[in-house]
């Protein structure tokens, strides 16, 4: 049985906007995926409509098999953690420390505990020297890491993050390459919305792209990514390496750097 | 002429304990697209806010050395009359729509209706810039219902249509799509065809090799590299200073460890895919695709 089931989510905005049109995937225990696709595509609303932030319009999603329809937002967001994708739409404590702790003492978790996971997050999110900064004084970039801590802190079995990559320079790229790593080791899910087809192609082994309120492919990232009419309905680019893989005729589809490098060399004339 | 001439340039914010840019000089000729890259922190955006006037003017602080813009001192110019002459592009759209405005059309023309140009060139200038960074589907929205993506490129020609000689724009893809973020270079291209001198402040690589003249790279509030694309990129050093490599560049790298060398390292996807066939003959007649 699949820790998340989502079944056929539709979801139309009052103004009759519809964002999202019957989508369907599940989520595995430990799986670290990303859903890729325009702007306006839908991915946020539909990731959304996981946590309870948004309720579906029509269709369902299952936790562990059970139907959440009846579930509140409140009991939603423990099984599913949502990390906004402007970090100013969810941090308004006046430390860090606080920021991270909030939800933990809403969910009335014991202090022991609640100050383990605090460090913990702080050290997966690079955050541990700045617990007593005021998150306003980090720039952009890094309070993204602290409603990313929020969100480790609360020990959800769904962690959604929200367009992480943006405005990220090499050493964030680093640790939310890391922090995956090591949640989906301890058998957490993972799945992030970003516009980053490097970053993707580096670190996650399932993609999900999304086109005009659908899913158009949903598989492993590189046999998503070598599949050029797909990656143009939905308007995206291949990696680089990709592109380069084509334009050479390569008969190997691979998304590392080095084995690409290893068959270019292999194949001199 | 420099269009930016930046000598010696060390600056501290009023509460740091440490400058934020220390002795840092640069030149940028009239038309360059310069781009600056660095880790976060490093002190890209106080540099951009030094060659608008607003370090010191605005964040105060202490600064030696000197900003020239045009050949005019910022630091004595006010910051008015700078702005006539530099047109800054925020790193948050959020904090550069200006909130008064009902609509988008309202938000380009704002900045020109302040400069007190006639209703006729006012409508005209909008309507030019609008078409050229294709916003005319949201011309009746209110600016702040608009997604991450659409702000950024409203933000972006909300100065564009002040027709400054000189633009500085932070960040101006962070939240774009990769289409959008082409679209955004591609105005950026047509801008430096335009003449105009631009300082950009950018991530994405793939992209600042194949439109950057210049690339200047910081650290620790210092300019630690400076070349064309093509020198920065092939510096080792690039690593220590936490600079991530155009993929066509790290593939480059990969087949120079394989004893494979070029005379030129390529930066772009088809300088790499070019360089590639001349070495093995590969894909002559596979169908190579642009970029």
């Amino acid at each position: 049985m699949a820790l998340v089931e989502v079944k056929n989510l539709s979801f139309c905005y009052p103004n009759g906007y519809q964002a999202v049109d019957d989508v369907s995937f599940t989520i595995e225990a430990g799986e670290n995926i990303a859903i890729v696709g325009q702007n306006g595509a839908g991915k946020t609303t539909t990731v959304k409509m996981l946590n309870g932030l948004t309720k579906p319009g029509s269709g369902d999603v299952l936790i562990n098999g059970e139907s959440t329809k009846n579930y509140t937002t409140a009991q939603m967001a423990r099984r599913v953690g949502y990390v906004f994708q402007n970090p100013d739409d969810q941090i308004f404590n006046a430390t860090v420390y606080k920021e991270i702790e909030y939800g933990l003492k809403k969910m009335k978790v014991d202090m022991g505990e609640c100050e383990r996971r605090i460090k913990d997050a702080a050290e997966l999110t690079g955050m541990t020297k700045y617990l007593e900064t005021n998150p306003y004084d980090l720039p952009l970039s890094m309070r993204k890491f602290v409603t990313i801590a929020s969100v480790i802190a609360s020990n959800c079995d769904v962690m959604i993050f929200d367009e992480p990559t943006a405005g990220q320079d090499l050493d964030g790229l680093k640790i939310l390459s890391d922090l995956n790593r090591v949640l989906t080791a301890r058998g957490k899910a993972i799945v992030t919305i970003t516009h980053d087809m490097e970053f993707v192609a580096d670190n996650y082994d399932r993609v999900i792209v999304m086109c005009q309120k659908k899913i158009i492919a949903d598989g492993r990232t590189k046999d998503v990514f070598f599949q050029k009419d797909i990656m143009e309905k939905a308007m995206l680019k291949q990696p680089a390496l990709v592109r380069i893989a084509t334009g050479i005729g390569m008969q190997e589809n691979t998304l590392d750097v080095k084995m690409a490098a290893a068959y270019i060399r292999q194949n001199l004339r | 002429m420099d269009s930016i001439k930046i000598t010696d340039l060390t600056y501290r914010y009023p509460t740091a304990d440490e400058d934020v840019l220390r002795h840092v000089s640069l030149s940028v000729e009239k038309g360059q697209l310069c781009a600056v890259v660095g880790a976060n922190g490093s002190g890209k955006t106080t540099l951009c806010n030094a060659i608008r006037g607003f370090v010191p003017k605005f964040y105060k602080g202490e600064i030696s050395g000197e900003v020239l813009v045009n050949g005019k001192d910022v630091q004595r110019e006010e910051i008015g009359i700078t702005a006539l002459e530099v047109g800054f592009v925020f790193q948050n759209p959020f904090t550069q729509i200006s909130g008064i405005t009902d609509t988008v059309y309202e938000e380009l023309a704002y900045g020109l209706e302040n400069m007190g140009v006639e209703p006729a060139e006012i409508e005209r200038r909008v309507e030019e810039i609008m078409g050229l960074t294709k916003i005319e589907a949201f011309r009746d929205r209110d600016p702040y219902q608009l997604s991450g993506g659409q702000q950024q490129r409203v933000a972006l020609a909300a100065v564009l249509v002040m027709n400054q000689d000189v633009f500085v724009i932070d960040e101006p893809t962070s939240q774009l799509d990769p289409q959008s973020t082409d679209d955004v270079f591609e105005i950026i291209r047509l801008m430096k065809n335009m003449g105009k001198t631009i300082v950009l402040v950018e991530h994405k690589m793939e992209q600042i090799a194949e439109y950057a003249d210049k690339v200047v790279v910081m650290d620790q509030g210092q300019i630690v590299l400076e070349g064309t694309p093509e020198e920065v990129f092939s510096d080792p050093r690039c690593e220590e200073y936490h600079i991530r490599l155009p993929q066509c560049t790290r593939i480059a790298l990969e087949l120079k460890k394989e004893g494979i060398g070029f005379e030129k390292l390529p930066v772009t996807v088809r300088e790499t895919v070019e360089t590639i066939q001349a070495i093995t003959g590969a894909g002559k007649d596979g169908q190579e695709r642009k970029g």
